[in-house]
C-alpha cells in the first residue's frame, strides 16, 4: 500500500498507536496477578471510578429513562401498542443505552482522571520516583487504576439501567397513562437473560477498552502541562469513537 | 530486602570506585549531550557533577541510574555495567540506591509519614510499629517529625525536599544520588540541606553524587568535583582545585562569566541578516 495516506504516515502512526497499545495490555496482564495479591489497591480505585461517578451516572440515566418513556409512548401508541413501553425501554437500556452511555459518560468523567492523574504523576516525576525506589509504577500505579476502571463500568451500567427504567415508569405510567401492571408484566415476560448477558459483556468490553486507553493515555502523556490536557483530550476522543465501534461490532455479533 | 535480592557484586572497599563512568557517548534525537565522558565517584565520599544548565548533568543521573542507556561506552556501579542489567538485577540495584529528586517528586495523594514509608511497606514486611519508628526517626534526622500528618501540598519548597531525603534514606541506601538539590530554595533552606547531605554521608557512611550548579553550596561539601561542559568532563579534582585552575571554562563558571567557552548566544544566522531580511528565526514558525 503506497497510497497518500501512507506517505503522511497517518496510517503507519495510527498502526503504530495501537500496537503500542496491545504491548500496553499485555504489560498490563503479566502485572495482573501480583497486582491481585493488594485487593486493597483495587477496591480504592474501584471507589475511585465508580462510587464517584454514581451521581453523574445516576442524574443522565434518569434523564435518559424519562426520553425513552416519552419517545417510546409517542411512536408505540401510534400502533396502538404503548403497553408495550415496558419491554422498549427495558431491551433499549439493558442492550444498547445502559452500557454505551455508561462508557461515554465513564470517559469523561472517570477516565479524564485518571489520565490526569497519572500524567500529572508523570510530569512531577513521581512515577520517576517510584521506579528509583524499586517499585514497579505499572504494577503499582496502573494496574490497580485499569481494574477499577474494568469492575467500575459493568456495575455503573446496572445502576444507569435501573435508573433509567425507573425513569422510563415515571412518564410512561405515572404521567402518559400505561398501565402499570402491563409496563411491568411485559417487561418480564419479554427480557430474556441473553438480553442482560449481552449489555453484561457490553459494559465489560466497553470497561476494558476505556480503562486502557485512559491508563495508556495518562502513563505515556508528554510531561508538560500541554501534554497532560492533550493526553485528556485524546482520552475523551478515542474511548468515545472506540466504543461506538466496538458497540456496533458487538451488536452485529449478538444478533 | 533479602540478600538474595541484591546483585551478585559486593561492596567496594573504602576509596574504590563505586560509580564508573567510561566513554560514554548519549544522544537525544540529533543532539549529542555526552561524546566520551569518564567521571568515577568513590566509595563514601562526596562527588560534586557541576556544569552549566543544559550540559546534561540529570541525564547522567538518568544513566547511572538505569533509566536510560547510553549509546556507547558504560556505566558501571559497583562494577556491574548498568545497561546490561535485566529488570530484577536493576530494582536490586535501585533498592540499594537512594535519590533526591529536583522537586522532591512526593506521591502527592499520601501524607509525608506515609510517603517515607512507602519504600519500607512496598519492601519488607515489617510490623507497624517497628514501620512507624524507622520513619519517626528518618522524619527527626531532617527536622520534620512534627509535620508527619501533612500532605505534600501544605509543604514549602524546602520541606519537600527534606521530606523527599528522609524517604530516600528510610531503606539505609549505599548510594545517595541529588538531583539539584539546591533549586529554588531560600537560603535557610540551603543551609539546611547542606547540612543535611554532609550529615548523611559523615554519620551514614554514604556514598554521595550531588548534581547542581550551585558552585559555592558544593565547595563546602564536596570532596570530589568533576566539572562538565559540551558533553564532556572538562576539568576534575577537590574543589580547591578547581578554584585554582586556569581553565577558560572552569573559570568561567565558577567567575560567572555570561560569555565565553559557554557562548552567551544560541547559534543562530546573522543577526544584520535575519533583521533585515524576511525569513523567519532559524526552527521558528510564522504567527497566524
Amino acid at each position: 500500500m503506497t497510497g497518500p495516506l501512507v506517505r503522511d504516515g497517518l496510517v503507519t502512526g495510527a498502526l503504530r498507536r495501537v500496537g503500542a497499545v496491545v504491548v500496553f495490555l499485555a504489560a498490563i496482564l503479566a502485572q495482573l496477578l501480583p497486582a491481585l495479591a493488594r485487593p486493597r489497591l483495587i477496591v480504592h480505585q474501584i471507589y475511585n471510578a465508580g462510587a464517584r461517578s454514581l451521581i453523574i451516572i445516576m442524574l443522565c440515566g434518569l434523564f435518559v429513562g424519562m426520553v425513552l418513556g416519552l419517545q417510546g409512548f409517542d411512536l408505540l401508541q401510534r400502533f396502538g401498542s404503548e403497553d408495550a413501553l415496558g419491554v422498549a425501554a427495558a431491551l433499549g437500556l439493558l442492550k444498547e443505552l445502559g452500557p454505551v452511555v455508561t462508557a461515554l459518560l465513564f470517559a469523561g468523567r472517570a477516565g479524564t482522571a485518571l489520565t490526569s492523574e497519572i500524567g500529572l504523576m508523570r510530569t512531577t516525576d513521581q512515577l520517576a520516583a517510584m521506579q528509583m525506589m524499586a517499585v514497579d509504577p505499572l504494577q503499582r500505579v496502573v494496574v490497580p487504576r485499569f481494574l477499577g476502571g474494568v469492575i467500575a463500568m459493568p456495575l455503573l451500567a446496572a445502576i444507569f439501567s435501573m435508573i433509567g427504567l425507573f425513569g422510563a415508569q415515571l412518564v410512561g405510567v405515572q404521567m402518559m397513562g400505561v398501565d402499570g401492571g402491563a409496563f411491568w408484566s411485559q417487561m418480564q415476560g419479554a427480557v430474556r437473560l441473553d438480553d442482560v448477558q449481552e449489555g453484561f459483556i457490553k459494559s465489560l468490553v466497553f470497561g476494558i477498552a476505556c480503562s486502557l486507553i485512559a491508563v495508556y493515555e495518562g502513563y505515556h502523556t508528554e510531561p508538560t502541562a500541554a501534554g497532560v490536557g492533550l493526553a485528556t483530550t485524546r482520552t475523551v476522543v478515542a474511548s468515545s469513537v472506540l466504543t461506538l465501534l466496538l458497540d456496533y461490532i458487538l451488536t452485529a455479533a449478538f444478533l | 530486602m533479602t540478600d538474595s535480592d541484591r546483585p551478585t557484586v559486593s561492596s567496594a572497599p573504602a576509596g574504590d570506585a563505586v560509580v564508573e563512568v567510561r566513554g560514554v557517548h548519549y544522544s537525544v534525537g540529533r543532539r549529542e549531550v555526552f561524546a566520551g565522558l569518564d567521571l568515577v565517584a568513590r566509595r563514601g565520599r562526596v562527588t560534586a557533577i557541576m556544569g552549566p544548565s543544559g550540559t546534561g548533568k540529570t541525564t547522567l543521573l538518568r544513566l547511572i541510574t538505569g533509566q536510560a542507556a547510553p549509546t556507547e561506552g558504560e556505566v558501571r556501579v559497583w562494577g556491574e555495567r548498568v545497561a546490561s542489567l535485566g529488570r530484577r538485577e536493576l530494582f536490586a540495584l535501585r533498592r540499594r540506591t537512594g535519590m533526591l529528586f529536583q522537586n522532591g517528586a512526593l506521591l502527592t495523594d499520601l501524607d509525608v509519614f506515609e510517603n517515607v514509608a512507602f519504600p519500607v511497606r512496598e519492601h519488607t514486611d515489617l510490623p507497624e510499629p517497628l514501620v512507624r519508628e524507622l520513619v519517626l526517626t528518618k522524619l527527626h534526622a531532617v527536622g520534620l517529625r512534627g509535620a508527619a500528618r501533612m500532605m505534600p501540598a501544605e509543604l514549602s519548597g524546602g520541606m519537600a525536599r527534606r521530606v523527599a531525603l528522609a524517604r530516600a534514606v528510610v531503606m539505609d541506601p549505599e548510594i545517595l544520588i541529588y538531583d539539584e538539590p539546591f533549586v529554588g530554595l531560600d537560603p535557610i533552606s540551603m543551609g539546611v540541606i547542606v547540612r543535611l547531605i554532609r550529615q548523611m554521608n559523615r554519620v551514614l557512611g554514604i556514598t554521595s553524587i550531588v548534581v547542581s550548579h550551585d558552585v559555592h553550596e558544593l565547595a563546602a561539601i564536596a570532596d570530589d568535583s568533576f566539572l562538565l561542559s559540551q558533553g564532556r568532563c572538562v576539568a576534575s579534582g577537590s574543589p580547591e582545585d578547581l578554584r585554582r585552575s586556569d581553565s577558560e571554562v572552569v573559570r568561567q563558571f565558577l567567575d560567572g562569566v555570561a560569555d565565553g567557552p559557554v557562548p552567551f548566544h544560541y547559534p543562530a544566522p546573522d543577526y544584520r541578516d535575519e533583521l533585515l531580511g524576511s525569513r523567519t528565526p532559524a526552527g521558528g514558525r510564522r504567527s497566524a
